[in-house]
């Protein structure tokens, strides 16, 4: 982005497939619509490096329509902050530019809760969707040893991603109990293709262990991860390890919706009928309105879509299939809901703020987080609390404070240049 | 991914194949371990899609670029902080 500011209709934040969708109803509605995401490649993390050789039976169809509706993308654009009601100040390649838009619509997906236990720091423990995502963009793993672990149907997707680029999976260990999980199973009868996918799945994981109610509890190595200890409660093992995918679900991204002021509800932005959030003219869709999935999030997105272009007999439509997907969403969150023990996985001695390494001894010796981030600098490094902010509020039950922009590290020039503007912008 | 680029990782020019982001051709060269905490503990990526910052890096002079959402091109010049 060479220069100024562009204005549009519709901007969407964040190119998975709730943003897709919406971007994809607004064009296609006549809206000028710029679609704003931090990576290379549109798709999410869910889609990832599914633009050429798309496995996902919807993947391909969205970026088709995507490419026919007449949305723009601005890629490798992050958001950095909202200076004034109707604009985005974003950071492309290093320079800033402005967007000014009419309605927005908020995609901005879900990232991986973390844990920490003993051991979580040491290189090669990973989160399993960001292995996943890794994996899709060159990351090597055949030969590799891999234990995936932590919550939630994605653990299943990952370790066949890890077979099918020729590592060696060691064992699934999912904290949920196994009748926890095939109750969630039979309830996915209301969405067959659902339950097929999960069967398909389950058949190619046959021969890869596969334990439930059973998690990490430390990880040992020197300058990188080689061995890990799990337990059911019961008994504790160990496994020996070149690489460790642990997370315990998804969490919403919520820091630019925290940013605009959108009310949130239960830690999720909340959301009328229409997508519509709190602040006039926004709109949020997919994962940051629940963790729903990539089905849910594309209704949620079209119906954001549609709403955003005043098209609202298109977006009631789509009510009855957004009933049916949360639904899934709720029995979702039941199926695999965290077991409390895992609060006590980290030790005083264990870091929980990795960017400033604060460990949880002195975290108990503040109160609240604020206080924390005052005293100890926790949460206030590169990652801006996105990482240990989730654990505190898991280990500690803290809720976050509000979001100052930058909502992310911004080079300073990039902020300059949000003072001068220029018109008559132009894409790419 | 047939094609291959040549870039360097800490002065040392590397063959990779095209279209890989940074942290995966670093891990290809070696090593996960990309920088060094402020205690001075070992640490690479974590998140894998751009949140954690674990994984930053210096890419052709910029610091604290995130090497996992940067694709790999024709000369660039990697530094990472270990």
């Amino acid at each position: 982005m060479a220069d100024g500011s562009i204005s549009c209709e519709v901007a969407v934040v964040g190119g998975g497939p709730a943003g897709l969708a919406a971007a994809c109803t607004a064009a296609e509605s006549g809206r000028r619509v710029v679609l704003l995401d931090e990576s290379p490649w549109l798709g999410g993390q869910i889609w990832r490096g599914e633009q050429n050789a798309a496995a996902h039976p919807h993947a391909s169809a969205w970026f088709a329509r995507f490419d026919r509706s007449g949305a723009k993308v601005l890629a490798r654009s992050t958001v950095i902050s909202s200076p004034a009601p109707g604009s985005l100040l974003a950071e492309q390649d290093g320079e800033g530019f402005q967007v000014k838009w009419d309605r927005l619509i908020l995609a901005t997906g879900a990232r991986e809760l973390f844990l920490p236990f003993p051991g979580w720091t040491l290189p090669g423990v990973m989160g399993p969707g960001g292995l996943q995502s890794l994996i899709k963009n060159g990351w090597p793993v055949s030969g590799q040893r891999v234990v995936v672990a932590g919550s939630g149907p994605l653990l299943l997707a990952v370790a066949d991603t890890l077979r099918k680029h020729g590592a060696n999976v060691r064992m699934i260990a999912e904290q949920a109990s196994w009748s926890s999980v095939i109750r969630f199973g039979l309830g996915l009868a209301a969405h067959t293709s659902k339950l097929l996918q999960a069967a398909l799945l389950k058949l190619r994981l046959l021969g890869i262990q596969n334990r439930y109610g059973a998690w990490p509890v430390s990880a040992e190595g020197k300058d990188r991860i080689q061995m890990v200890t799990l337990t059911d409660g019961a008994e504790t093992w160990k496994l020996d390890c070149d690489l460790l995918a642990c997370g315990f679900g998804l969490v919403p991204n919520l820091e630019l919706a925290m940013a605009l002021g959108c009310e949130l509800k239960d830690g999720f932005v909340r959301v009328n009928d229409l997508q519509a959030t709190s602040i006039p003219n926004v709109f949020c869709a997919g994962e940051p309105t629940g963790i729903g999935g990539a089905d849910c999030a594309l209704v949620e997105g079209q119906i954001a879509g549609y709403a955003s272009a005043e098209f609202k007999a298109q977006a009631e439509r789509l009510f009855a299939k957004r009933r049916s997907w949360h639904t899934f969403r709720t029995a979702l969150a039941e199926a695999f809901a965290l077991r409390p023990v895992l609060k006590n996985l980290a030790t005083n001695e264990t870091i929980i703020c990795r960017c400033e390494d604060v460990s949880l001894g002195r975290l108990r010796q503040c109160t609240h987080w604020r206080e924390a981030k005052l005293h100890s600098r926790c949460g206030m490094g590169a990652c801006q609390g996105r990482v240990c902010g989730a654990a505190a509020k898991f280990i500690l039950g803290w809720e976050p404070e509000s979001i100052r922009p930058p909502v992310l590290p911004a080079r300073v020039g990039s902020l300059i240049s949000s003072r001068s503007e220029k018109s008559g912008g132009h894409f790419r | 991914m047939n094609n291959a680029v040549q870039i360097t990782i800490n002065g040392r020019p590397v063959s990779v194949p095209a279209g890989i982001v940074v942290a995966a051709a670093l891990a290809r060269s070696g090593t996960i371990q990309f920088r060094s905490s402020i205690t001075g503990q070992p640490r690479g990526p974590l998140c894998g899609m751009g949140i954690c910052m674990e994984c930053r890096a210096t890419i052709n002079g910029q610091t604290n670029c995130r090497s996992c959402l940067i694709v790999c091109e024709e000369g660039m010049e990697i530094r990472t902080y270990g």
